[in-house]
């Protein structure tokens, strides 16, 4: 018992960089709910209930153009295609003796954030702190949506724009620690960052989608690295 | 053109069978040391690819995001924790755009 609530409190700390980031993002996505003609309630629940960035922006374009329901579908699943590999890697990380039923529910919080900061901690994970990590996000997910739904200006542009790399630098602070020790994974870390600026800036290849680009990346740099650089078992 | 509602339905459904269906399907430990030690390296791509150089273009000016990615790469590199480094890329962020960004209002 004292365990469950241990990782759930430290859950929730480490969720507040979280949502602060979080903040930032889904603020500018109620702006965006509200011009592209979407009530307060409906882009409340579209965070709520999606809980992903670009999918979610990329879901509005598809509304506001009144496509069909399976180009929707079509659309989600390129976008959140990603979210299958860090579900496949989060379940290897899962205490075999924790009942199944967490599984569906830990799933609803399978965000590039929170499965980052999730599949790093050492060891098994609990569910439980992913439900403290989801307690700080989701309401930041939420709450933001609901004030840049309400009020375009709420948040001064400054606050915006610093909370915007609260995100990247905790990406950051997951990543690079490890990478301190691990020479295979400093090198992967910067031939990714150096694949992903090539993907942003060059001809062509900048056309692919951000959801689409991280896919592709990760099956060559993580595949690649798993031929040349298979882990040890650890005993 | 259907209801919003039933477009926000699709949405919530397929990504949420994305997210679910490897959780409920995978339970046994993989044993294939490819798939093991691609699975490890994952993570480790995906944020590396999704930080940089989206870092760079998140905020008001080219300056600051590059401030932002020096000072949380420096203190991620010394074992700071999430908060804190999320923290001080904000602050770098906040305290250079006073003098580098005109206020729009």
């Amino acid at each position: 018992m004292n365990d469950r609530k241990k990782e759930f409190r430290s859950g929730i700390v480490d969720g507040i960089p979280i949502a602060l980031g979080y903040l930032a993002v889904s603020f500018t996505f109620g702006i965006m709910a509200g011009d592209a003609g979407l009530t307060i309630a409906q882009a409340v629940l579209l965070s709520l209930t999606n809980l992903t960035s670009a999918g979610q922006f990329a879901g509005l374009g598809v509304i506001q153009a009144g496509a069909s329901l399976a180009e929707m579908a079509l659309t989600q699943l390129i976008i959140n295609l990603r979210y299958c590999l860090m579900s496949c890697s989060l379940s290897q990380k899962l205490p075999r003796t924790m009942p199944f039923f967490h599984r569906f529910f830990m799933a609803y919080g399978v965000t590039d954030e929170i499965f980052g900061v999730s599949v790093c901690r050492e060891g098994n994970l609990s569910p439980w702190y992913s439900y403290g990590l989801m307690s700080a996000a989701v309401p930041g997910w939420t709450i933001g949506t609901l004030l840049g739904a309400v009020s375009g200006s709420l948040l001064p542009q400054r606050l915006l724009s610093a909370l915007s790399v609260a995100l990247y630098g905790m990406f950051l602070a997951v990543i690079l620690p490890p990478a301190r020790k691990n020479k295979v994974l400093m090198g992967i870390i910067l031939v990714s960052m150096a694949a992903s600026l090539f993907f942003a800036k060059l001809p062509v290849l900048r056309e692919i989608s951000s959801g689409f680009k991280i896919i592709i990346l990760t099956v060559l740099i993580a595949g690649g690295a798993a031929f040349l650089f298979p882990v040890k078992e650890e005993s | 053109m259907y209801s919003v509602y039933v477009y926000i339905l699709v949405m919530a459904v397929v990504t949420y069978l994305i997210r679910m269906i490897p959780l409920a399907l995978l339970k046994k430990e993989i044993t294939n040391t490819w798939v093991k030690s691609f699975l490890y390296y994952v993570p480790y791509v995906t944020l590396a690819v999704m930080t940089f150089p989206a870092i760079l273009e998140a905020t008001g000016s080219l300056i600051s995001g590059a401030a932002a990615f020096a000072v949380a790469v420096f203190m991620a590199y010394r074992g700071q924790s999430l908060i804190k480094v999320a923290a001080a890329a904000c602050a770098a962020v906040f305290v250079l755009e006073l003098f580098l960004v005109r206020p729009a209002f």
